[in-house]
């Protein structure tokens, strides 16, 4: 009896989702489509709260000088110049990058080409761990671990700076990089192996004289999604970074590794709870915020484009 | 050398040949071990300067003045009802638009605009989404710094790892189950409501867990959106301590809690930061496993 209650409600609701097919595929449509919405309302918004002084920026004072003083002393003018915030993103970039960029291409090449059975799983599976360690965790490190042992090892009073932050970003980048050039490699067909150790190549002279030409847009693409990793992250660096804007005046001297910076990410986290709705930092903070969103967009859409092009490539 | 003695062996050119091999091997396995070894010694450090304080009474009791003391009981709380509010905004968009990716959509333009639009999303920087939260859930939809505006920020943040979770389990579903389900009659929604959805169930489920660990973990985009240093709520009554925030009250969360305790407050006691850390990455790591977990139990079941 009971068996044949069930059965009858069941076939009724399933005859009532059938009937619902016209309105369920609206549903699916509608939110398919909701993501190009979500973009557009991204974009739409951050520029209706820049909108009043998109037009009176001085990009050139903005791009070019090292001023940023929005709450100056009485009777002064306040300065929006961001070269100094720009250069703190662009070098925790640069140098997170040289960081991970190598540990992360060879993690990967030992994971899809050496390690086999058990190792290549746990190692697989320690890495994606990694990539779930959120970047407050990564902030915490640098700001409570890693901040004393760079004072202790160098000697300076201070040890958040762009050494500590980006090593934070950098660990944060390479589960991102490996994972996306060990795809990149894992595509490469095997003919392609065995041609080349059938003509007697040792497995290394593989990776690097076969492998890595054959995979080098797929690496090209693990890469810049770390470098658009590093520009975005916010906690992370601001906790481990300093916050003082400076530019250095010989680029090269790795004594600038020492001294604190500022970046973009961080200035509008650390900045915006000084702000009023609607006030010319306020507008700023938003100003940097529309830079921010065009470097990562354009960075993902391009490395996407390239790892789709792989894709249809193998296939 | 003996080489000439023994003419299987090596020769000095394959020789070299295979040292470079070794190194190379060698230097590439040591480049695996500097990304793990390091973080698991420092998480091991974390849970040993966490340790005096990790107990029932600093999960369950409520932070005292400044975080000094006490548990962090409100912040969990906070961040419960953060990833729960959120799942129930995202999930459905998501799963939905990718059932819409993967067996509805055309091959055209829009499509690939869609896809264009998920990866974007992705790739849109949190604090940049913070200022979106801002302008649209704050301030222009009017509802104030609130868990309710937070929770939209992390939902629209996440759309990306549900779709391409979705769109991913339903790929690997076969073509002729759908096929062998069209030939006896069934409408497309009948075909996705009766096979394709059983059939990726568990896929779908590893978006919704990896979700949950990302909205947990966030920081940056419930900064201005409605996360607080403290608040005042009494947990005296058992619902007010199961419940303690409603849809348009601002929240603690452990992400921003840890935040504040470890940079904001000078005088901070150790171990009250190490045990809020720990707590964070235990929740985190646990929530990753579980979805790893699912996933290699899915793949010994899978019958095709």
């Amino acid at each position: 009896m009971a068996a044949g209650k069930t059965s009858a409600i069941k076939a009724v609701s399933s005859r009532a989702l059938d009937r619902a097919e016209p309105l369920i595929r609206g549903v699916i449509y509608i939110s398919g489509w909701s993501s190009i919405l979500f973009v557009v309302a991204i974009f739409f918004f951050i520029f209706k709260e820049a909108a009043p002084i998109l037009t009176k920026v001085d990009w050139g004072e903005f791009f070019f000088e090292n001023r940023w003083i929005p709450n100056p002393a009485e009777g002064n003018e306040a300065n929006y110049g961001a070269a100094g915030i720009l250069y703190g993103t662009f070098a925790i970039t640069v140098v997170s990058t040289m960081i991970a960029m190598p540990l992360g291409f060879a993690a990967a090449v030992y994971i899809s080409e050496f390690a086999t059975g058990k190792v290549k799983e746990t190692l697989k599976v320690l890495i994606e761990l990694l990539a779930a360690i959120p970047s407050i965790i990564w902030g915490f490190i640098g700001l409570v671990i890693m901040g004393p042992i760079i004072q202790k090892l160098f000697d300076v009073e201070v040890g958040v700076n762009l050494l500590n932050a980006s090593l934070m970003v950098a660990f944060m980048a390479i589960p991102l990089i490996v994972s996306i050039s060990e795809d990149a490699l894992r595509a490469v067909p095997d003919s392609y192996r065995e041609a080349a150790l059938a003509l007697g190549a040792s497995k290394w002279e593989v990776v690097y004289k076969v492998l890595f030409p054959a995979a080098k847009n797929g690496l090209l693409a693990a890469a810049m999604l770390g470098v658009g990793r590093a520009v975005g992250e916010t906690m992370a660096v601001w906790m481990a970074s300093g916050g003082t804007e400076n530019i250095p005046g010989n680029v090269l001297n790795p004594a600038i590794l020492l001294e604190r910076v500022k970046a973009m990410t961080a200035t509008i986290a650390s900045e915006m709870k000084d702000t009023a709705h609607g006030d010319e930092h306020y507008m700023m903070l938003f100003v940097i915020g529309i830079v921010l969103l065009f470097i990562c967009v354009v960075i993902n859409v391009i490395s996407d484009l390239v790892i789709k092009g792989i894709k249809k490539k193998h296939s | 050398m003996d080489s000439e003695l023994h003419p299987f062996s090596a020769s000095v050119f394959e020789q070299r040949k295979l040292f470079k091999e070794k190194l190379a091997r060698s230097l590439m396995l040591t480049a695996a071990l500097m990304l793990i070894v390091p973080v698991i010694s420092i998480i091991i450090y974390l849970f040993v300067k966490a340790s005096p304080v990790l107990s029932i009474s600093y999960i369950v009791d409520d932070p005292g003045p400044l975080g000094k003391s006490g548990g962090i009981w409100l912040p969990l709380m906070g961040t419960f009802y953060l990833v729960l509010t959120s799942l129930v905004i995202v999930a459905p968009i998501g799963i939905l638009a990718g059932i819409y990716l993967n067996e509805y959509a055309p091959d055209n333009w829009l499509t690939r605009a869609i896809g264009m639009a998920v990866t974007s999303l992705a790739g849109v920087p949190s604090i940049v989404h913070a200022l979106f939260g801002v302008g649209a859930f704050v301030l222009t939809l009017g509802l104030g710094k609130s868990l309710l505006a937070a929770a939209c920020t992390i939902a629209v943040m996440t759309i990306p790892v549900i779709v391409t979770a979705t769109r991913e389990a339903l790929a690997a579903v076969p073509m002729q189950f759908r096929e062998a389900c069209w030939n006896m009659g069934a409408t497309k929604w009948q075909t996705i409501r009766t096979i394709v959805l059983p059939n990726s169930v568990s896929g779908i489920l590893t978006g919704v867990i990896l979700e949950v660990s990302r909205a947990a973990g966030e920081t940056a985009p419930i900064l201005f959106t409605g996360a607080a240093a403290s608040v005042a709520v009494s947990t005296a009554t058992l619902d007010r301590k199961l419940v303690p925030y409603d849809l348009d009250d601002k929240f603690m969360a452990l992400s921003y809690h840890l935040h504040i305790v470890a940079e904001k407050i000078s005088g901070m006691p150790e171990e009250m930061m190490f045990g809020c850390a720990a707590v964070l990455i235990a929740l985190i790591l646990t929530v990753n496993s579980v979805s790893i977990g699912l996933r290699g139990w899915l793949r010994s079941r899978k019958k095709w």
